[in-house]
C-alpha cells in the first residue's frame, strides 16, 4: 500500500503490486517524488498503483536534520490531509520545502520554509491562524502574539499583563523579515501549539514525537 | 416431455482428506512465512512418507530448540543459551560492537562470516508512525554496553530506510560524548547490480561513495 500526495487530487491510497520487490523498494520511500498512475474500476475500490521515480531524496537520508525533516512532513501530511480532497497550495508548498530541504546549504533556509507549511497546512484544513490584525484592538501593527485558545494575533500593546500567556509571533510570520534561530523556534512552539490540539488531541499523539526529534536536532544547531 | 439440458459435473462433496490433527499440522504450518496452504500440505505429506528420516528428527530439533530458547540478556539474539554462542565466543573481538534492528539482520550478517565482532539487537527501529520509541527498543542497554567500556568501535547496520537512518541518527547522538568510533553501512551498487537498472537514489550515493582505484 502506497500513500501518495498530488497536486490534483490530494491524498490517494492504493496497491502497488511487487511493492516490496527489490526494485520497488527504492521507490516507494517517503519524500520521493513519483510519477503515478491510479485505476480503479469505482471509487469506493481500492485502487491500483503504477509508480515510477522521478526524484530519489533517499540519498539525503544520511543527513541526521533532512531524514528528521521528511519524516515529520510527510507523517504529517500523510495523517491529518483528508483522501481524495484536492490541496493544490499545500502540494505547491510541500514539494518547495522537500526540494528545499535537499538544496539548502544549512537547515535555517528550511526551517521557516516549515513553519509556514504547517500554518499553512493548518489554514487549509480549516484552522488557520488569524495574523491580519489585532483581535483586541483591530489594528494591524506590531502584532507580537497570538491568544493560544482563539488562534488570532494580539499587539504588544493590547497583549499588556496578559503577554505571559500568549505565545509570541515571530515577525516572519506577518512579513518578509529574515529570522533568527530564537524566531524559528518561537515559530515552531506557535505552528506546534495548534497542530497538537486540532490534529491530536483526540488521537494518538505519536507522530508528533518526529516533530520533536527535528526540532530537538534544529536546537542543537541553533545553540 | 423430453428437456435438453447443459450441465456441469460435480465432484462429490468433499470431505477432509485427512484427520483433524493432520489437519492442525497443515493448519499449523500454513501460518509460518513463505508457506500457504497447498505448500504446507506438501510439506505434511513429504513429513508422513519420510517418517523416520525427516519428522522425527524435526519434532525432536524443535522440542530441544522450544525448551531451551531464550533471548540473550547481553546483545539481544536469540539462541538455546544466554549470553549467547556469539557473545561467548572468545575468537569474537569484543572492541567491535556492530548494531542491527532486528535478530534476522544479525543472522544476515552473521552468514557473510565478514564481521568478527559482536552485536546488538534493538528489536526494532524508532517509528513515529506505529509509536515506537527509544524506550520500546534496546536502546538503554546498548548505551550501557558502550558506556562500561572496552569497545573501539561501534557499526550502526540499520536499514538504508528513512526509519533506520532515523534510527541510525538518534543512536549517533546518544553515542556522541563516548570514545568510541561511530560508523555506518555503505551504501551503493549492490553486486551483480546493473547501472542501467538502479534507482537515482542508490546511483547518487554509489557516486558519493567512490573511492580511487589506485
Amino acid at each position: 500500500m502506497a500513500r501518495l500526495f498530488t497536486p490534483e487530487h490530494g491524498l490517494q491510497v492504493g496497491y502497488v503490486q511487487g511493492g516490496r520487490s527489490t526494485a520497488m523498494r527504492p521507490v516507494l520511500l517517503p519524500a520521493n517524488l513519483v510519477t503515478a498512475e491510479l485505476r480503479s474500476r469505482s471509487p469506493d475500490q481500492l485502487a491500483s498503483l503504477t509508480v515510477e521515480l522521478s526524484t530519489s531524496r533517499a540519498p539525503y537520508y544520511a543527513e541526521p536534520l533532512a531524514a528528521a525533516a521528511f519524516e515529520w512532513v510527510t507523517l504529517l501530511t500523510a495523517t491529518v490531509a483528508p483522501d481524495d480532497q484536492p490541496f493544490p497550495r499545500l502540494y505547491a508548498a510541500l514539494a518547495a520545502l522537500l526540494e528545499l530541504v535537499c538544496v539548502a546549504p544549512s537547515a535555517r533556509w528550511w526551517a521557516r520554509a516549515m513553519v509556514q507549511y504547517e500554518a499553512l497546512l493548518l489554514a487549509e484544513l480549516g484552522f488557520g491562524l488569524d495574523l491580519e490584525r489585532c483581535a483586541v484592538t483591530g489594528e494591524r501593527k506590531d502584532l507580537a502574539y497570538v491568544s493560544p485558545r482563539t488562534g488570532r494575533a494580539v499587539s504588544l500593546h493590547a497583549a499588556g499583563v496578559y503577554a505571559e500567556k500568549l505565545l509570541p509571533l515571530p515577525a516572519f510570520l506577518t512579513s518578509d523579515a529574515e529570522p533568527d534561530w530564537e524566531q524559528l523556534l518561537q515559530g515552531f512552539a506557535l505552528t506546534g501549539h495548534f497542530i497538537e490540539r486540532q490534529f491530536f488531541a483526540e488521537r494518538r499523539a505519536d507522530p508528533l514525537a518526529a516533530r520533536v526529534m527535528m526540532i530537538d536536532r534544529l536546537k542543537r544547531i541553533a545553540g | 416431455m423430453t428437456f435438453l439440458l447443459q450441465a456441469v459435473i460435480l465432484l462429490p462433496k468433499a470431505q477432509a482428506m485427512a484427520s483433524q490433527e493432520i489437519e492442525d499440522l497443515a493448519t499449523a504450518l500454513a501460518r509460518l512465512p513463505g508457506l500457504g496452504p497447498r505448500s504446507a500440505r506438501r510439506a505434511v505429506l513429504y513429513l508422513l512418507k519420510k517418517r523416520e528420516t525427516a519428522f522425527t528428527p524435526l519434532v525432536d530439533a524443535m522440542e530441544r530448540v522450544r525448551a531451551n530458547l531464550s533471548t540473550c540478556d547481553l546483545c539481544g539474539n536469540v539462541d538455546t543459551q544466554s549470553p549467547c554462542g556469539i557473545c561467548t565466543d572468545p575468537r569474537r573481538d569484543p572492541r567491535s560492537l556492530c548494531v542491527v534492528e532486528e535478530v534476522s539482520d544479525l543472522w544476515a550478517l552473521d552468514r557473510s562470516r565478514l564481521f568478527v565482532g559482536r552485536y546488538h539487537v534493538l528489536g526494532g527501529r524508532l517509528s513515529a508512525l506505529d509509536g515506537i520509541g527509544p524506550e520500546d527498543l534496546g536502546v538503554a542497554s546498548l548505551v550501557a554496553r558502550v558506556a562500561a567500556g572496552g569497545i573501539d568501535e561501534v557499526v550502526l547496520a540499520m536499514n538504508a530506510t528513512l526509519e533506520g537512518q532515523t534510527t541510525a541518527h538518534y543512536l549517533a547522538e546518544r553515542l556522541e560524548g563516548y570514545p568510541v568510533r561511530l560508523t555506518q553501512l555503505a551504501q551503493g551498487l549492490p553486486m551483480g547490480g546493473e547501472l542501467d537498472y538502479l534507482d537515482e537514489g542508490t546511483l547518487a550515493q554509489a557516486l558519493r561513495a567512490r573511492k580511487p582505484m589506485v
